[in-house]
């Protein structure tokens, strides 16, 4: 990779790094978020989910900054992360947690469609076959919804990959440790010649985009088929 | 092995009150839609939870909600409608066969049949795989999807799956209400070997007369809520009084034996001492058979007609008159110990003059027996 310089090569290790770690450790609570707001009725559901989407509609400069707030060095969780040695901001594992909640609603929606169309009366038949109900949604439930999960996932990566307001406005932009894949090409075209470099990233950007669409585009109508059963 | 139940429920106008006992064999919950059977059969999986109840298999507890309807609150006595006990439906051992079938369409037709057996408890005795699906005729099908099924096949798996999981008693609501009659009649059969095979209660949900003539071994009469009768299904059947589909779908249930099988496509049945034609029916001389009659089949004549196409003119008694709000009327006759019932109308009964003991012939045309009437 000797056409890519160090910095240039940094910013898309960084950035898939960021990606799946902030897709991976999302997905158990996307899964359970969209699985209570699919399936229980509870006082302040609304507002739950209202929450979750809330960084889907807020300025992504907004979110950074409540996330310095509640995380930066004089946050009240950075205090504590900072106290157990696991500090977060302006680190890469900070941008992996605005990464995760940018693309948390992309997520949660995808995944609560899957689940509200799974029949409950399959779930229902399950019990009486004497599956409790943690049985049921592991062997019914979860894997009905793999299309929806792969959907879900697909989209949180996507929205990861491309995060850029709140990373930069949380853990800045500095090569090698928090500049990102956006926020590198951001930075390239800032300097009189780095055009080239940027547009080199950006080809790299479309030709992950790509990959992972297809990709998905495959695993799911396979996934479908087996789903279905035909 | 028998079910016993006590319920209460309340859900908007609707009001359930209901008491019956399941014993061994083939229970049906038998009435119109609204009347309650399905709400019944939900309490007893636990995938509904009524107001009170008490359920209870061979002794165990399935669910007692604590007050049951016949006991009169205490005066000042708190309402601890949620207490008491209620097993949730994995705990209840239960083999459920629905409507819908609801196989699960990501699994095998043989990880379905296994989805049971899974969770069933190590010391239960546990159906011979094999066995079952050579019964059910479904082995050539275990690789395939539910999607790749017929209904029937379907059925049949869904019978299979619930068999499978060791249950302590099967439940069926209205498991042939989706199909077809050629499937209908592919079907049944498995329930009667069930019925006869399985020393499990079996409560099952119809409002088929023909059905619940042909399983029945108790039926259990239900009419908004209420149980208007349960017992012994050629005794309930037979009553003039019950009729929860209406009079015009009531009908006997006599059983019989088969003496021979006529050249001319009639089989000759015994019912006593009577001799009944129907139309062939399969099994061979000597076996038990069942003959549903349906009361708008039958006339009644006070002397023995003459010169008549019908070849089942029956010497019998009249033992009871219902008259109808309309112009009908429904005569129970007893024919040797069995019991029929005959639909005619009310100005028949004047003109006849029929009153109870009177001695009449009950007249059934051969072909009027339908064949889904006549099984083994």
């Amino acid at each position: 990779m000797d056409w890519l310089g160090p910095e240039e090569w940094h910013a898309v290790a960084l950035s898939l790094k960021v990606s799946f770690w902030a897709t991976l450790l999302s997905l158990p609570f996307g899964i359970w978020i969209a699985y209570i707001l699919a399936r229980k009725n509870f006082i302040g559901k609304q507002l739950l989910n209202g929450l979750v989407h809330l960084p889907l509609v807020l300025p992504p400069v907004v979110t950074g900054y409540l996330l310095l707030m509640g995380f930066g060095p004089r946050g009240p969780f950075g205090i504590a992360l900072d106290q157990i040695g696991a500090s977060i901001a302006f680190r890469w594992t900070g941008a992996a947690l605005a990464a995760a909640i940018m693309g948390f609603p992309l997520m949660v929606r995808a995944i609560r469609l899957s689940i509200e169309a799974v029949d409950p009366k399959l779930e229902a038949a399950a019990a009486t076959l004497g599956a409790r109900k943690s049985m049921v949604f592991a062997t019914v439930t979860l894997p009905l919804i793999t299309p929806g999960l792969l959907t879900g996932t697909i989209l949180g990566f996507a929205k990861a990959m491309g995060e850029f307001g709140a990373t930069i406005t949380f853990v800045s932009n500095i090569p090698g440790q928090t500049q990102t894949l956006p926020s590198a090409i951001y930075s390239f075209l800032q300097v009189p010649d780095g055009e080239s470099a940027a547009l080199r990233l950006v080809l790299i950007s479309v030709a992950i985009a790509m990959t992972a669409l297809l990709a998905s585009e495959i695993l799911a109508r396979r996934l479908a088929k087996r789903v279905a059963g035909s | 092995m028998s079910l016993s139940v006590s319920l209460n429920h309340r859900l908007g106008a609707f009001t359930l009150d209901a008491q019956f006992d399941a014993p061994q064999g083939l229970t049906v919950l038998y009435g119109p839609s609204g009347s309650g059977k399905t709400t019944i059969i939900n309490a007893v999986a636990g995938l509904l939870r009524p107001d009170h109840a008490k359920i209870t298999v061979d002794g165990v507890t399935l669910a007692d909600t604590g007050t049951d309807s016949t006991a009169q609150p205490e005066i000042g006595a708190r309402r601890t409608a949620r207490r008491g006990i209620w097993l949730p439906p994995h705990r209840r051992r239960i083999g459920y066969v629905f409507q819908d079938a609801r196989l699960f369409p990501h699994l095998s037709v043989r990880g379905n049949l296994r989805y049971g057996a899974w969770f069933a408890p190590k010391t239960a005795i546990k159906p011979n795989m094999d066995e079952i699906t050579e019964m059910l005729g479904i082995g050539h099908l275990l690789g395939r999807r539910p999607a790749g099924l017929s209904g029937g096949e379907r059925q049949r798996v869904a019978i299979g799956r619930a068999l499978l999981a060791a249950p302590q008693m099967i439940l069926a609501d209205e498991p042939l209400a989706a199909l077809d009659q050629a499937r209908k009649d592919e079907i049944l059969p498995y329930f009667e070997r069930l019925r006869d095979a399985l020393t499990l209660p079996i409560l099952y949900v119809s409002h088929a007369p023909s059905e619940v003539a042909r399983l029945a071994t108790t039926v259990v009469a239900l009419d908004a809520g209420k149980v208007l009768r349960a017992g012994p299904a050629a005794q309930v059947l037979g009553d003039p009084e019950v009729t929860p589909m209406g009079p015009r779908a009531a009908g006997a249930m006599i059983e019989t034996r088969i003496i021979a099988h006529h050249a001319d496509g009639l089989t000759e049945l015994a019912m006593g001492d009577l001799r009944l034609l129907v139309p062939r029916a399969g099994g061979r001389v000597g076996t038990p058979l069942r003959v549903h009659i349906e009361a708008q089949d039958v006339m009644i004549a006070t002397r023995r007609p003459d010169g008549i196409s019908a070849l089942n003119v029956l010497p019998a008694t009249v033992r009871e008159i219902r008259i109808g709000q309309g112009p009908g009327a429904l005569v129970q006759l007893d024919a040797d110990g069995h019991i029929i019932l005959a639909r005619v109308t009310r100005r028949s009964v004047k003109n006849l003059g029929l009153c109870a003991g009177q001695k009449v012939f009950a007249i059934l045309k051969a072909v009027s027996v339908a064949k889904a009437s006549i099984t083994g």
